[in-house]
């Protein structure tokens, strides 16, 4: 289907409502198994040849003013009226493959620890799922991805089976982190990728272009086009620039259509069910906007929960120079991570990332700089070369006053109200951050290296991982979602996205959330 | 350090280029694809050498003064990297003749030749007299934030994105080259 006809399909036994992961794993699972599933996607089919010259616009200043992946402007207006900026359109895309075109492609499972904080630290809420529970739909998303990844983890739960490809193996820079934390007694690891370390599932490996994110111009990078077009194959429908406005109600608790604008004018797609994957902004706001009289707060809200609990991971880290060479920005992925930090008592977990692409980038100065000629090649030389990061994600507690709500005073291309994101951390994350840091700092002192900079609990920001704002549990007034993904308050509405987290750990969360994606198809499936 | 018309096919290969053959990037298959041809398997003239030789010798003048001076095989590799650029890319070539010619314009007017005919002092001195050294690149900007634009970044994003380029920075496998996922683990050498 190219997408040119955005009438709607007659039949559908599914509509999934968003092509990014969690939309395109779901819709190809269900396809699989024979259902006619129909995808609604907000924003358009991008062209893969069109890739080099995005990566292009990611390098070079003054292209123009769109993102690189052409967000913003008024189908993407945004408030942020939060106690923290949230720069919204930074962390997001619209358009088959959603937000994993752009995303750094880091897929950690949960630890055991995150489905219970409660229980075992008397924090937060437990989830309704077990690790045990979501472990075969977690090698599954492996697979999915095409892993490259390596069992020397200590810290990770278990797994059942190796990695699909082997890990990338370490850098030179990684080797110098590892001599100064063997020092320090700090074990390092191996990060699982989804990127190709070798060929696989027809897709190249990396071939090295060193802009991961926010384009892999070579296709190495696993992104959700993929399984766009693995669901295609399999006999789904895409239909792409059609933005759901609302969902329409039979007033017996069931979904009946999805009405979505399209350029050529507003149609609606009958289903017998309806799979919201639009991510943990998209999803709520979707939701709040299909209010009626009888779900006058909104779709599958009785709880008053949709939108509420909106969680991010914070970054923090510490960087500097060295008095030797650290060969950095080669590729735009790393290689060696540490969770030995991740379970500590009176802190939220931590995640500690040892950067290959510390420092800035000479092609990226010599563009933005006033010198030319001798002048600038002396500034790269002196510029590039010797710098050092230890980055990292800190995890932060749900907290009920972080959220998504409807903005009622400003309006998005269609006349839809555009979201609103408040966003705060909370003594506990800023203590989890200092903690992050200091431990940052003794590794890059042991090191000998000249601290520069620090991101701590003051200038910390979101790592664009949008969690918890329709999250499960078993309780319909405390939770949105049943642990089958299936909404509390409608039949056959279903969720799969980060929305649906419980709480968020400290690990990306996109192998999660292609796990769950699997497990809702798997329940869409049965229920059809 | 020479650059070689090998360097010029590798930074077309971290751009937006279409030519003949089709978009220069490596694929999903790690192919590397050319779509730059100077000429025909002939050696005869390309239809984008007549829009071309308008702007060679001043890109190749401009790229002796933004280019470290170690660097040599110029002409080269800018007649390489500029005509895999304007190849089938109409606005975009407009755009490179627009800033061109206000170089051009310039330079008469201040200094009574054509950019390229000036001594790479003087030729230093117009583009920064112009405001092409400070400018912001835009595309669709001022005189000489299109100069930065479409003549200055394009000269050194080509340069800096070539291994050879690269290298001088102190990167073999600078952003936006495809120069494999083994570098990142070699140490100094």
């Amino acid at each position: 289907m190219s997408g040119a006809d955005r009438t709607p399909s007659d039949s559908a036994d599914v509509c999934v409502i968003g092509a990014g992961p969690a939309g395109a794993l779901c819709a190809h699972r269900l396809a699989e198994r024979g259902h006619d599933v129909v995808i609604l996607e907000a924003g358009p089919r991008f062209s893969f040849e069109d890739r080099p010259e995005r990566m292009e616009r990611a390098i070079r200043p003054g292209e123009d003013d769109r993102s690189v992946w052409d967000m913003g402007g008024e189908r993407d207006a945004y408030a942020s009226t939060g106690p923290r900026p949230y720069p919204l359109n930074r962390s997001r895309v619209k358009g088959v493959g959603g937000t994993s075109l752009h995303w750094q492609g880091m897929v950690m499972r949960l630890h055991e620890a995150d489905f219970e904080r409660q229980s075992r630290d008397g924090i937060a809420t437990d989830w309704p799922l077990s690790y045990e529970d979501l472990q075969p739909y977690y090698a599954a998303a492996e697979r999915a991805f095409g892993v490259a990844g390596a069992a020397d983890n200590p810290f990770a739960p278990p797994r059942e089976e190796p990695y699909p490809l082997p890990a990338f193996p370490p850098s030179y820079s990684d080797s110098l982190f590892a001599e100064a934390c063997e020092e320090l007694e700090i074990t390092t690891h191996s990060v699982p990728n989804a990127r190709n370390s070798e060929p696989y599932d027809g897709r190249s490996a990396c071939v090295g272009y060193g802009t991961c994110k926010p384009v892999c111009a070579s296709g190495a990078k696993y992104d959700a086009s993929v399984h766009v077009r693995k669901a295609e194959a399999a006999g789904a429908r895409v239909i792409d620039r059609a933005p759901v406005q609302r969902l329409e109600t039979d007033g017996e608790g069931r979904v009946t259509r999805a009405v979505y604008a399209t350029p050529d004018g507003e149609h609606s797609q009958e289903a017998r069910r309806f799979v919201l994957s639009c991510g943990g902004v998209e999803t709520p706001r979707l939701l709040l906007l299909s209010d009626s009289p009888d779900h006058p707060d909104g779709l599958a809200n009785s709880s008053g929960l949709v939108g509420r609990y909106f969680t991010e991971h914070c970054f923090a880290g510490v960087g500097g120079r060295l008095d030797r060479l650290t060969r950095q920005k080669h590729v735009g992925f790393n290689t060696t991570e540490s969770h030995q930090f991740y379970n500590a008592e009176g802190t939220n977990p931590i995640k500690l990332e040892f950067f290959n692409y510390a420092g800035p980038s000479p092609v990226e100065m010599a563009l933005s700089g006033e010198e030319w000629g001798d002048d600038l090649l002396d500034s790269l030389q002196d510029a590039y070369g010797t710098h050092v990061t230890v980055g990292g994600l800190v995890g932060q507690l749900p907290r009920k006053e972080n959220r998504v709500t409807l903005d009622r005073t400003r309006t998005d291309d269609h006349g839809n109200p555009v979201p609103d994101v408040r966003w705060s951390i909370g003594e506990r994350t800023k203590k989890s951050i200092r903690r992050a840091n200091r431990i940052q700092r003794e590794i890059l002192e042991e090191l000998g290296a000249d601290i520069e900079w620090t991101v701590g609990p003051a200038n910390t920001g979101p790592a664009f991982h949008h969690m918890g704002t329709t999250r499960m549990g078993t309780d319909p007034a405390s939770s949105v979602v049943n642990p089958e993904l299936r909404t509390h308050d409608v039949e056959n509405l279903h969720v799969a996205s980060s929305s649906v987290f419980v709480t968020g750990g400290a690990m990306n969360p996109t192998l999660t959330i292609a796990a769950l994606a699997l497990k809702a198809a798997d329940h869409v499936d049965a229920a059809l | 350090m020479e650059l070689t018309r090998r360097d010029a096919l590798a930074a077309l290969a971290g751009g937006a280029v279409v030519g003949g053959g089709g978009a220069v990037a490596v694929g999903r298959n790690g192919e590397t694809t050319n779509g730059a041809r100077p000429t025909t398997d002939d050696g005869s003239s390309t239809t984008a050498d007549a829009a071309f030789a308008a702007v060679r010798e001043p890109l190749v003048a401009v790229a002796h003064v933004v280019y470290p001076d170690e660097i040599t095989g110029i002409a080269t590799f800018v007649e390489t990297y500029a005509l895999g650029r304007i190849e089938g890319r109409a606005e975009y070539r407009r755009g490179v003749e627009q800033a061109v010619a206000a170089m051009n314009d310039r330079a008469e007017s201040w200094y009574g030749e054509r950019f390229a005919s000036l001594e790479p002092k003087t030729r230093d001195a117009v583009l920064r007299e112009m405001g092409a050294d400070t400018a912001d690149p835009d595309p669709e900007g001022s005189t000489a934030e299109r100069v930065r634009y479409y003549v200055v970044n394009e000269l050194l994003y080509a340069l800096y994105t070539s291994p050879t380029g690269g290298k001088l920075a102190g990167i073999e496998n600078p952003q936006g080259h495809p120069g494999g996922h083994e570098s990142y683990q070699h140490g100094p050498r």
